[in-house]
């Protein structure tokens, strides 16, 4: 049990890892947000498939000397890319997804078997690791958050719009296909932020967690992103957090939290629904 | 009715699907405060005529011109109800906040709080009788809850023309009433032109001033009397068709795509549709 918490020189822990803190609470906002629209759009599996094609960027990256970050962000706007052009309709976009999605996993897997440099690096692309984050990766981290944050900033209404109901935002003007474009473009940018921190298996944990959890409290579009976020930050600081006192990667214990969130959401809508609470007013 | 503006007027459109003529020298206006059902098999180009007014399908020749202009994409004096189809399960919107897209929906950026706004969606949901459950979740309203909400949305924009494409479908009777009655007194109220595009016409037949039938590459405007007759409709199939009454209603037999097992009804309520034998 030593292994998973031992907390002695917890304080000196957390000013070495300063830098994989603010990550991953840049990580949980931008997941929390992004993860409403993976949920309005349906987009779950999309996700996850664009993000094994992030590993196979990655461990390209890592085998051709470019680099993790660089790998993985080629790799994640690919997919996203594919998966948004050719996947417009929900039918098309799950074939296309389960088609690239085991091509990206045996081509990392390829990439990682040539790659002759240290142990640590292939496992932690699939399953996530708790390296020092250096100071120039930190930035670029944020460079991409700020970019996706900023894009969702500018194309929320509209993007919400066409999620809910496209021919209508269409006949209003909005252009619903640019839309999506960026949407998948924003969608890779996290994407490849999350696989080098929590790994390629378990980026649903953080893309999708939160926002399912926070849509089972409320269905208001301003409390939704809040709680998504709340949820997001709370999942990576709080794994992040126990991660320093084990020698296990993070992303169980990110995972869990998530987990952990979402189920209790579940029960409290579960438990409200029950008692018939929608908002309705019945007359008296 | 003869005496009010005329809102939308096409004149000579024709619309091909590759080599393929779905209508040719199509001339129609609708004037403000105007009911017209569009009527006709499947495949006659009833939803592309919507399409083409929206500016979405150009056409072959021919010109549409809303208030004497030609008609531009994302005009917001043109509402859209569309056909009930929503979102499911995992949609952060509630009712109040799907009207609301209709106000400003189309605008960039984050939504600040704002009074006016408020007050012009509490109203919109008030005109649509649904304020009671303007803060429900949109996944868990009826159809016909759903489809009061899009007439909501589309009044936003103060419309002067009204498009509804088959609004009606899959609705139960009560909801159909309930909702056609809703557009009915919202087009004296407001006096906007509606297009209603509709497989049935009997759920609207009380409130229609118009029917515009499109079949065989062909059309017919005028009053449901006029059009929906025998010899009228068996001309523009070229085919046997008889219409009957029964009762208040009015069927339609002999359609070719009765024929050809097609999956939808295909006309003005047919006979299958009815139950009679």
């Amino acid at each position: 049990m030593n292994s998973l918490f031992d907390f002695t020189d917890f304080g000196a822990l957390v000013a070495l890892e300063q830098n994989s803190i603010i990550a991953g609470a840049v990580l949980g906002l931008i997941g929390g947000l992004i993860g409403v629209f993976v949920m309005t759009r349906d987009m779950a599996f999309a996700v996850h498939g664009i993000s094994e094609l992030t590993f196979a960027g990655a461990s390209a990256g890592l085998l051709l000397g470019v680099g993790v970050t660089t790998g993985s962000l080629v790799g994640s706007l690919v997919a996203a890319l594919i998966v948004g052009v050719l996947g417009v309709r929900a039918r098309d976009r799950n074939s296309i997804t389960a088609v690239l999605m085991p091509f990206g996993l045996g081509l990392g897997i390829l990439c990682l078997a040539l790659y002759s440099g240290r142990a640590a690096n292939k496992f932690g692309l699939l399953t996530g690791q708790i390296v020092a984050i250096d100071a120039p990766q930190l930035g670029s981290l944020l460079v991409i958050a700020g970019i996706v944050l900023v894009g969702l900033g500018v194309v929320w209404r509209p993007l919400m719009f066409a999620s809910v109901d496209a021919d209508v935002a269409i006949a209003r003007g909005v252009p619903a296909r640019t839309l999506s474009i960026v949407f998948m473009l924003l969608l890779g940018l996290t994407v490849a932020v999350s696989v080098q921190i929590v790994g390629a298996l378990l980026v649903l944990s953080i893309l999708v967690t939160p926002a399912a959890a926070a849509l089972q409290l409320s269905s208001s579009p301003v409390v939704v992103p809040v709680l998504g976020v709340v949820f997001g930050v709370v999942s990576m600081v709080g794994g992040i957090l126990l991660a320093l006192g084990g020698s296990v990667p993070i992303s169980p214990y990110v995972t869990t939290i998530s987990f952990l969130i979402y189920l209790v959401c579940r029960v409290v809508g579960w438990a409200r629904s029950r008692r018939g609470r929608d908002g309705r007013i019945v007359e008296a | 009715m003869s005496e009010s503006r005329i809102v939308l007027s096409v004149r000579d459109a024709t619309l091909r699907f590759d080599t393929r003529t779905i209508w040719e020298g199509l001339d129609l206006d609708v004037r403000a405060g105007e009911f017209i059902a569009v009527l006709g098999a499947n495949g006659s180009g009833k939803t592309s005529l919507l399409r083409a007014i929206l500016g979405q399908r150009p056409l072959e020749r021919g010109t549409i011109e809303l208030l004497g202009e030609p008609i531009a994409r994302g005009d917001r004096r043109i509402g859209y109800v569309p056909q009930q189809k929503l979102a499911d399960q995992g949609t952060p919107l509630r009712a109040r906040d799907l009207v609301a897209l209709g106000v400003d929906g189309d605008n960039w950026g984050i939504r600040l709080p704002s009074r006016a706004r408020r007050a012009a969606v509490d109203a919109l949901l008030a005109a649509v009788g649904a304020t009671a459950y303007a803060a429900v979740p949109i996944a868990t309203l009826s159809g016909g809850e759903q489809q009061r909400l899009r007439i909501g949305q589309a009044l936003a924009g103060d419309p002067v023309l009204l498009l509804c494409d088959e609004p009606l479908a899959s609705l139960d009777l009560a909801h159909q009433q309930g909702v056609s009655e809703l557009i009915d007194q919202q087009r004296h109220e407001r006096g906007f032109g509606v297009l209603f595009v509709t497989h049935d016409i009997n759920p609207v037949l009380p409130m229609v001033d118009r029917v515009l039938y499109l079949a065989g590459g062909g059309f017919r405007i005028g009053a449901p009397d006029e059009v929906l007759r025998s010899e009228v409709l068996t001309e523009l199939y070229g085919a046997p068709v008889d219409v009957l009454r029964v009762r208040d209603r009015i069927l339609v037999v002999g359609t070719p795509d009765e024929a050809h097992h097609d999956p939808e009804p295909a006309s003005v309520g047919t006979l299958y549709e009815e139950g009679v034998p």
